[in-house]
């Protein structure tokens, strides 16, 4: 009984020490180093004037104008408190459902990105197909040529990191500021 | 494209080859406290605790003080979630979880299942992912390495009938392996975009002129431990979907080696521990072999089209920056773990691909599986597979020295098909009254599917999800929290039962009539068990879930 009894209040001394440690010093410390190291990394990468941010690089927001590149569709519409997806599997007419909506409204070509809803519900990025099947839209709808708005897509376009990595992709966001940013 | 994807792939399993042997040494000096270079903080923490560090306990003292520990540890999480509204750390001002999401948040954390009925951003202040949960992501994987260190002393030590000090175990998996590597790891994530800061939410005007709450929190140093350790919680409820949780091609390379690790390391410190590191390079081929299988099964199914909606990649449920093959590659990983992370959605999975991740949790994740887990659950499997080897030679079956008996066959039986036979039944009791029913997402065979991984990731102690499942109900939060802690303990009582039996039985040196353990042989032979076996287990369920799902998506019905 005694035992019983000695390992419950080595226990719960164990707990508090480990929460001290692991649960207290080590995210602190960690905070520190990454508030030194990576501040804009470390505080959300966002974009615009720290008084009143556009938004994060890395969040997908949510563009309907015409003259906006679109993002990928998102379940929670957008919404990152809480983040979410849409967990509709193969054979659900749910999805079937959502797959035509956006056929119809986008065209039935349109890239497979575009059809489907991200993970997140946050993806920041398109695949390059997919900034190409939207140039000719924005262009028009901006009265630009083509050729310039290529170009901006071209350079918010990011290759596989270190060339191998993951996949291509462009920024939606960066892209968009970059044609607001035309005077 | 496709060349790219061979080559991250195997870009992978060699990083993980080349790890294992240095970081499996690594962990058997200071596991066995033969190299301490950091003595004096590991002293100081057992002064503290009023820790005896050299005191040998026995298989029921040492089962004991775990027991405690995890009560304890328990207790604490469990107040710390309910009472979060009146503890510090709190910018977004959340009220304490109910009852309920507590209890299982809290049996989810302890247990190293990290289930989730919640979405961290919507619902845990910083205080209760930091003090809360972060600790348990740094201890339950510490328990499973005391665990499996319990169950090698008892087969390799020669006299005595003890296995081993538990606190000791535990401050050294967490003092000289956890947590320097969570430090290395939570500094590479922060500089690639994952959020570290105590900052309030941000609301950002969008280019559209729209508000959109931006949350913030110190999650790189969490996120590094729920891979290292097997955890797999997300700091958000989309876990390492969320581009602040995985922002970037390689947090997601290193996230996935993260996973693998230690438990992958692990083969090479039982090599070392028992004498003939060929004895556990026998189970990490066999690891291997089912890794493999899995991801290439994964991929080849994840890679057809839709035969509904025609869409030409599998893109639902998936991120952009990683695509199809890092996202299967992910999904197996993390069922072959116990991680139970996920970077796309497994509810959007292709039937096939997401009845692999299935079967990788309901073989008892021992392909590779969690911290400490995966080695002692694949222990389980190589004693019945040297019972069945000793059955067809006629002879009895021994295993680095020792003979199996009776005893040590029924105890690995109870902790390989307990778990298993629960899955099945709790899926069937979920699966026929309405508070089961009511929670689907998905109707038709895939809404079968849904409640059968709930279970098989609660009892295997995953934590992954076909997350359409409605699971914050009283209903699911007590049957899944009943089955997480089932799940762990059956199969850590077992094992230290066969530890303490083990440890009294003496070795004799191998005869003509041993068969060996440390040959590829041996690895496909252990394979080819845990296949039959869980075939037997789960086929009949799988035919009515995935099976039927993808016959009736080859004839284009919707559901």
């Amino acid at each position: 009984m005694k035992s019983i009894l000695t390992d419950y209040l080595v226990a719960l001394r164990a707990i508090v020490v480990f929460t001290v440690l692991t649960g207290l010093a080590y995210p602190l410390a960690m905070t520190g180093l990454a508030q030194a190291l990576f501040p804009q990394a470390a505080n959300g990468s966002l974009i615009g004037p720290a008084a009143q941010p556009a938004g994060s690089a890395l969040i997908a927001q949510k563009f309907t104008a015409p003259k906006y590149f679109w993002p990928r569709p998102s379940a929670s519409d957008f919404g990152a408190v809480p983040s979410g997806a849409s967990n509709q599997g193969f054979t659900s007419a749910k999805l079937a459902a959502a797959v035509e909506e956006r056929r119809a409204a986008l065209g039935s070509n349109a890239p497979s990105d575009l059809l489907y809803a991200s993970g997140s519900g946050l993806d920041p990025h398109i695949s390059p197909e997919a900034a190409e099947y939207q140039v000719a839209r924005v262009a028009e709808a901006r009265q630009l040529p083509p050729e310039l708005v290529r170009h901006l897509v071209a350079a918010a376009t990011e290759g596989p990191q270190f060339g191998f990595l993951g996949q291509a992709r462009v920024n939606v966001l960066l892209l968009n500021r970059s044609l607001d940013a035309l005077k | 494209m496709f060349a790219l994807d061979i080559l991250q792939a195997a870009l992978f399993a060699a990083a993980l080859i080349l790890l294992t042997p240095p970081l499996g040494l690594y962990m058997a000096l200071v596991l066995e406290g033969r190299w301490r270079f950091l003595a004096p903080v590991e002293t100081a923490i057992y002064r503290l605790c009023g820790i005896r560090e050299l005191r040998e306990m026995s298989w029921r003292q040492y089962t004991g003080a775990l027991i405690a520990f995890n009560v304890i540890g328990l207790a604490v999480l469990l107040a710390i979630l309910m009472g979060q509204g009146f503890l510090p750390l709190n910018p977004q001002n959340l009220p304490g979880m109910k009852f309920f999401l507590a209890l299982n948040t809290a049996i989810s954390f302890v247990t190293n299942t990290n289930w989730q009925a919640y979405s961290g951003e919507a619902a845990l202040s910083y205080f209760s992912q930091m003090a809360g949960l972060t600790v348990q992501n740094f201890v339950s994987p510490a328990v499973g390495v005391a665990v499996m260190l319990g169950l090698i002393r008892g087969f390799v030590r020669r006299t005595g009938t003890t296995v081993g000090n538990l606190w000791a175990d535990l401050v050294r998996s967490v003092l000289y392996i956890l947590l320097p590597l969570a430090i290395l790891f939570a500094i590479v994530l922060a500089g690639q975009g994952v959020v570290q800061n105590l900052s309030g939410y941000v609301t950002a005007t969008t280019v559209e002129g729209a508000q959109q709450a931006i949350p913030m929190g110190p999650a790189a140093s969490q996120i590094a431990i729920k891979q290292l350790g097997t955890n797999g919680g997300g700091f958000f409820g989309v876990n390492s979907a969320h581009p602040f949780e995985n922002p970037t091609p390689l947090t997601n390379f290193l996230e996935l080696l993260a996973i693998f690790l230690i438990p992958a390391s692990l083969t090479y410190t039982f090599g070392i521990m028992v004498g003939d590191r060929r004895q556990g390079w026998a189970l990490f081929g066999a690891m291997f072999i089912l890794f493999l299988a899995g991801f290439t099964a994964s991929w080849w199914a994840e890679s057809q089209p839709n035969p509904i909606t025609h869409v030409p990649i599998n893109m639902e449920g998936k991120e952009q920056r990683f695509g199809v093959m890092n996202s299967v590659l992910w999904s197996t990983v993390t069922t072959d773990a116990s991680n139970g992370s996920v970077n796309s959605m497994h509810d959007s999975l292709s039937p096939m691909a997401g009845m692999v991740a299935m079967l990788n949790i309901k073989l008892g994740e021992v392909i590779y599986g969690g911290v400490g887990a995966g080695m002692y659950g694949m222990l389980m499997y190589v004693l019945l597979t040297v019972f069945i080897a000793g059955l067809m030679v006629g002879r009895t079956p021994e295993y680095l020295g020792k003979k199996i008996e009776a005893r040590e066959v029924r105890l690995a039986v109870i902790a390989l098909f307990v778990p298993s036979g629960l899955i099945l039944v709790a899926a069937a009791i979920a699966s026929s009254i309405p508070a089961g029913l009511s929670s689907l997402a998905n109707a038709g065979p895939h809404g079968l599917s849904e409640i059968l991984y709930a279970f098989a990731s609660a009892l295997g102690n995953n934590g992954s999800a076909f997350a359409g499942l409605t699971v914050d109900t009283p209903f699911y939060n007590l049957m899944l929290g009943a089955g997480m802690l089932v799940g762990r303990f059956i199969v850590i009582i077992p094992a230290l039962m066969i530890a303490g039996s083990m440890v009294r039985k003496t070795a004799a040196p191998p005869s003509p009539g041993t068969f060996p353990t440390n040959t590829p042989l041996f690895a496909v032979l252990l394979v080819s068990v845990i296949l039959i076996v869980s075939a037997l287990f789960f086929l009949p369920a799988l035919t009515l879930g995935p099976i039927s799902e993808h016959m009736v998506m080859l004839q284009g019905r919707t559901f």
